[in-house]
């Protein structure tokens, strides 16, 4: 995968072929997702329309939510804002394996497809990021969630629970495809993964931090467990697109 | 007076696509700091970590066939199986065992 250079088409077909397990996830999340959007007044379409556009689940979530409470459209923005607030962290992630010069129409290109999925394979992804790929995925994978949005909302109980149960765990098993091989190799990403395992299950029973969000209770989460693991093993300086051979 | 839908959902996705691209927006060049790079180096597993566990046993209807198709995920994805592989081997967990449960 990272010998010789890729050309661009063959990069965003790559790109789009690890999009589609990420879009079944979608798909199953997005259905109980339409579920709750029709109970909070949206229609199929202005369903399908948000998932284009917005593909946030748990800012989704919110956002219908908000918007059956009449809700200004000030409090709206602050409130995504926050919950959406570990995009901010993904993306200096992914910026920071783009070298100096990289013009900004592709940094905005690579941020605006951040989704969880698609910067955990982005990130998973040797050598520097790049719109083709990411893009490739989003093609793939944001249909499959307008989808999913559109026909939750347009009749909601016709996939069996059974069904829907199953394909929830898509997304997880994915999240969990991203972090296993670097913990296998390197044991710091290893503790770290134990502990961030630990302290998420600590963290929905401990008072105060159980009464945050979930996005909420995740950036915090992320923000200790990373600053401490920075503190106590750092990297060596290193070249930092990430150690692929093969930068563009 | 309620907001038109659309509008609301315009603003939505707006608010959404400035998290997604703040980053872009501020960073010119890799940051050198030792912390900061060691810090970002974390910060993917760490999140997709925080998110996994323990939300996928509450994401199906038995939390056991959620379990169990954690460890199948994990050891999967350990003994080097890709993505796809490792996303449907969960889900066909979940699927027999609740079947079953």
């Amino acid at each position: 995968m990272v010998t010789g250079r890729n050309s661009n088409r063959e990069i965003f077909i790559q790109g789009f072929r690890n999009g589609i397990p990420i879009g079944f996830g979608y798909f199953a999340v997005a259905f109980s997702l339409g579920i709750a959007a029709r109970d909070y007044g949206f229609s199929a379409l202005q369903g399908f329309f948000a998932s284009m556009i917005t593909y946030a689940s748990a800012g989704q979530y919110m956002g219908f939510a908000l918007y059956a409470t009449n809700t200004t459209l000030i409090e709206l923005m602050v409130l995504m804002f926050i919950i959406n607030a570990r995009y901010i962290l993904m993306g200096f992630a992914l910026n920071q394996r783009m070298p100096e010069g990289t013009p900004l129409s592709t940094r905005l290109l690579v941020g605006t497809c951040i989704t969880d999925e698609i910067f955990g394979i982005t990130i998973a992804r040797p050598g520097v990021p790049t719109p083709y790929y990411t893009f490739g995925a989003l093609i793939a994978a944001v249909p499959m969630w307008a989808l999913g949005t559109a026909l939750g909302i347009s009749m909601g109980n016709i996939l069996p629970l059974r069904i829907v149960s199953a394909l929830s765990v898509a997304l997880f098993g994915m999240f969990i495809a991203v972090i296993i091989p670097p913990a296998r190799k390197d044991k710091a990403v290893l503790a770290a993964v134990i502990v961030s395992f630990a302290l998420s299950y600590a963290s929905v029973h401990l008072p105060v931090i159980s009464d945050m969000s979930q996005g909420n209770r995740t950036i915090l989460l992320t923000i200790v467990i990373s600053a401490v693991f920075a503190a106590l093993f750092p990297r060596q300086t290193e070249d930092p697109e990430g150690g692929a051979a093969d930068a563009d | 007076m309620q907001i038109n839908a659309y509008v609301y959902i315009l603003v939505m996705a707006f608010a959404t696509w400035l998290m997604r691209v703040a980053a872009s927006l501020i960073m010119k060049k890799p940051v050198k700091n030792r912390f900061f790079q060691s810090f970002l180096y974390y910060v993917p597993y760490v999140t997709l970590a925080v998110m996994t566990f323990p939300a996928i046993v509450e994401a199906t209807q038995s939390p056991l066939a959620g379990a169990a198709a954690l460890i199948v995920c994990i050891a999967a994805a350990w003994f080097g199986q890709g993505l796809f592989t490792v996303a449907v081997l969960g889900c066909v967990t979940v699927l027999i065992l609740e079947f079953f449960l």
